[in-house]
C-alpha cells in the first residue's frame, strides 16, 4: 500500500526518528465493512501513562487493538517507540503487553502455569519465564493463589491473572483495557495502587483504557479522548487543569451582600453558597488582583481564595460538547 | 524482578529463536494430554500392534524361535509391501482415535476463554499458533505411525540384508508419505473443527460424523450407480485408494458384479474405482478447505461488519 507524500514526510522526519514518541498516530483510519471506525488520528503521544477516555463506540478498544496488529489499518498508519504497526509488528509486539477487556484465559491451567507460557511465548527462556511468572504472580497479589487453576479465581483474581500475564516478559508498554471492570472497591484499589506502581517505576509506559474517569484521573497524567473515531482532546492532564483558572471559591468575612455587588458591577457571575461562601467565574479583564482591590475598598476580609481544577469530568464533558454540543 | 522486592522491572535477559517458539504449544500441550491415565493407557496400547509387527518381523529371521513354535516360514505372512501397508493401516486407525481425544479442545478451549488476543499480542502469528497446534496430533501422531513403522523397515533391512534395503527403499518413502498424509488430514479436520465448535464433545462427535456419515453416503452411491466412484465423498475411502497406490497395490477396478437381464442371461458389471490422481485431488480440496476454516476463524477478534 502506498503511503501518502504527507505521510511518507512524517515517516522521515528525522526528529520524531531520533525521539521517538510512545505513540505516533500518522493519519490512522480504520473501517469495518466500509463502516468508519478510527477517523485519521493524528498526534504523538508522549505521557507516562496515557487514559484513553470516550464514550462507548467512540473507538478506543478498536484503537488499542490496531496498535496491537489485530486490524490493518485501512489508511496511514502509526508508531510505536519508533515502529511501524505495519512492518513491524512483530518487534512492536516484543515491546508490548496487553491486558484484554474481557476474561481472557486458558482453561484447566494454573494460574503459574498460564503466565509461564505466556512468558515463553513472548520468548522468555524456559526457566526464565517460570521465575518470573511467579514473580510476577507475587507481584500482583496472586502469589498464594498461584497454583489454582484459573476457572476456579473470582473475578478479581482473574484481572490480576491477566495483569500477571501482561507483565511477565516486562514489556515497555502496557495496554490496559478496563482493568478495574467488575472489580470491587478493594480490589480496584489494589489494582490501582500496582498501575500507579508499575508507572512511577519508570520502567514501562502504560496506556489506560478506561470508562471510569476516576481510574484514568488516578493513574494517568495524559489523557486522549476519542469521540466518534476522532480525536477530541489529547492533553497532559495537569497542564489543563492549571490552564482553566477562571473558577473561583472564596470564603469571605464582613459585608457579604456589598461585596457581591459590587461583583456584580465588575460583570462576574457568583453563586452564593452561604456561610459566607462565593463562587466566582471572572470574566475576560478581570484578575484576581482586581478581586482584593475590591475586597479592601468594600471592608471585606478574604478568608481563603482557591481555585476551583477542572476535574477529568468538566474536561471530557467539556471535550465531548466542544465537538458536537450533545453527548 | 525477585520476589522480595516487588517491583517491576523488565526483562533483559536472552531470548528464543523465534523460529522454534511454535514448539512451545505442543511441550505445553502434553502435560495435560499425559495426565489422562486413560488417554495414557490407550496410547500405549497404540503400540501393541507394531510389537507384533516387531514379532513378526523376527520370527521370519530366526529359525530357532520358529523351531520352538513348531511353525514353518511359509505358514507367517511374507514381509512385502502389504505387510507393511496393514500395519500402516492399522497404525492409522489407532492415530485416528488418537486425534479424536486429543485434537478436539485444542483450539476450542482458546476460542471459549477468549485466549487468542493473549497469543497473537505477542510475538506469535496466527500461522505460528495453527502450526503449534497441529503440531500437538503431528508429533504425537508420528510417534504411533511412521516413525515406529521407519523404525521397522529398517529392523527388517538389517536383518534381511543391504540388498533388500536397496531394492525395497521406495516401501520406506511409501510408509513415511502414507502416514504423514493421513496424520496431516486428521490434524487440519481436527483443529478446523476444533475452530468451529466450542465444546468437547461435540467437535468428537463432529469429527467422528465427517468421517462415517460421508462413508455411508460413499456406499449408497455405489450401490445405486453400480460404481465406485461415491468413493470420492469418503475420507476413509480416499486415503484407501491413496496408501494402496503409495504401496503400489491400487487397481482401478475395485471389483465386479453380475445382474441377471430379463432373458436370464447373465452380464457382468466392472466397478471402476476413481483414478488415482482424483483421490489426490479430493484430499487437497478437503485440506484447503479446513486450512480457509482455520485462517477465517484464528483471529484475535472477530469483526462484525
Amino acid at each position: 500500500m502506498a503511503l501518502p507524500a504527507s505521510l511518507q514526510q512524517e515517516l522521515t522526519n528525522p526528529q520524531t526518528l531520533n525521539d521517538p514518541a510512545v505513540i505516533d498516530l500518522l493519519g490512522l483510519s480504520i473501517a469495518f465493512g466500509g463502516r468508519p471506525i478510527l477517523k485519521g488520528l493524528r498526534g504523538d503521544l508522549r505521557g507516562k501513562a496515557i487514559g484513553l477516555l470516550g464514550p462507548n463506540g467512540a473507538g478506543k478498544t478498536t484503537l488499542i487493538h490496531t496498535l496491537l496488529g489485530f486490524y490493518e489499518p485501512t489508511a496511514g498508519s502509526a508508531r510505536i517507540f519508533g515502529h511501524d504497526i505495519v512492518d513491524q509488528a512483530r518487534q512492536i509486539k516484543s515491546l508490548v503487553g496487553y491486558m484484554p477487556e474481557r476474561d481472557a484465559f486458558i482453561a484447566q491451567m494454573s494460574a503459574v502455569h498460564f503466565v509461564r507460557l505466556m512468558g515463553e511465548l513472548s520468548g522468555l527462556p524456559q526457566e526464565a519465564a517460570l521465575e518470573r511468572a511467579h514473580e510476577a504472580l507475587f507481584y500482583v497479589g496472586l502469589g498464594e493463589a498461584r497454583y489454582r487453576k484459573l476457572e476456579t479465581y473470582s473475578l478479581g483474581m482473574k484481572q490480576l491473572a491477566k495483569l500477571a500475564q501482561a507483565i511477565v516478559h516486562g514489556p515497555r508498554l502496557l495496554f490496559l483495557d478496563e482493568p478495574t471492570n467488575g472489580l470491587d472497591p478493594p480490589a480496584r484499589l489494589r489494582m490501582i495502587k500496582l498501575i500507579r506502581e508499575i508507572r512511577d517505576s519508570g520502567q514501562a509506559n502504560i496506556v489506560l483504557s478506561s470508562h471510569l474517569l476516576l481510574d484514568v484521573e488516578e493513574c494517568c497524567d495524559e489523557i486522549l479522548i476519542l469521540r466518534d473515531g476522532q480525536i477530541a482532546v489529547y492533553c497532559n492532564l495537569e497542564e489543563e487543569r492549571k490552564s482553566n483558572r477562571k473558577f473561583l471559591m472564596l470564603e469571605t468575612r464582613g459585608d457579604q451582600a456589598k461585596f457581591v455587588e459590587a461583583l456584580k458591577e465588575l460583570g462576574c457571575e457568583y453563586a452564593t453558597s452561604g456561610d459566607h461562601r462565593l463562587k466566582i467565574v471572572l470574566q475576560g479583564g478581570v484578575e484576581v488582583r482586581d478581586l482584593y482591590e475590591l475586597a479592601a475598598r468594600e471592608q471585606v476580609q478574604l478568608r481563603r481564595l482557591s481555585y476551583k481544577r477542572d476535574s477529568l469530568e468538566d474536561i471530557f464533558l467539556k471535550a465531548m460538547e466542544n465537538n458536537h454540543g450533545s453527548l | 524482578m525477585a520476589v522480595y522486592e516487588q517491583r517491576y522491572k523488565r526483562y533483559a535477559g536472552p531470548l528464543t529463536p523465534e523460529w522454534s517458539r511454535f514448539l512451545i504449544i505442543p511441550r505445553h500441550a502434553y502435560r495435560g494430554v499425559f495426565k489422562s491415565k486413560l488417554f495414557t493407557a490407550f496410547f500405549v496400547i497404540c503400540f501393541v500392534p507394531l510389537l507384533v509387527e516387531a514379532i513378526l518381523i523376527y520370527l521370519h529371521h530366526n529359525s530357532n524361535a520358529l523351531g520352538i513354535m513348531q511353525l514353518q516360514v511359509r505358514e507367517l505372512v511374507p514381509i512385502d509391501a502389504s505387510f507393511f501397508q496393514t500395519f500402516v493401516n492399522l497404525q492409522g486407525g489407532f492415530a485416528f482415535f488418537v486425534a479424536l481425544l486429543v485434537g478436539p479442545p485444542l483450539v476450542s478451549r482458546d476460542l471459549r476463554n477468549n485466549a487468542l488476543p493473549l497469543y497473537l499480542c505477542r510475538p506469535f502469528s496466527r500461522t505460528e499458533y495453527v502450526l503449534g497446534k497441529m503440531s500437538v496430533l503431528l508429533i504425537l501422531l508420528s510417534f504411533i505411525t511412521w516413525i515406529p513403522q521407519g523404525l521397522l523397515f529398517l529392523f527388517q533391512s538389517y536383518l534381511e540384508g543391504f540388498g533388500w534395503f536397496r531394492e525395497n527403499l521406495w516401501m520406506l518413502m511409501a510408509i513415511f508419505v502414507g502416514s504423514v498424509v493421513w496424520i496431516l488430514l486428521l490434524a487440519l479436520i481436527s483443529q478446523a473443527v476444533s475452530a468451529l465448535v466450542k465444546w468437547r464433545v461435540i467437535a468428537s462427535g463432529a469429527i467422528l460424523g465427517i468421517f462415517f456419515i460421508p462413508s455411508v453416503f460413499a456406499e449408497f452411491i455405489n450401490l445405486v450407480f453400480l460404481t465406485h466412484w461415491g468413493h470420492l465423498m469418503s475420507l476413509a475411502a480416499l486415503m484407501r485408494n491413496i496408501s494402496a497406490g503409495l504401496f503400489g497395490t491400487f487397481t482401478d477396478t475395485g471389483g465386479t458384479i453380475r445382474l441377471e437381464n430379463f432373458d436370464g442371461s447373465f452380464r457382468e458389471i466392472i466397478l471402476r474405482e476413481p483414478p488415482l490422481w482424483l483421490n489426490w485431488g479430493m484430499l487437497f480440496l478437503v485440506c484447503a478447505i479446513c486450512l480457509g476454516l482455520l485462517s477465517k476463524k484464528v483471529k484475535a477478534y472477530e469483526v462484525v461488519k
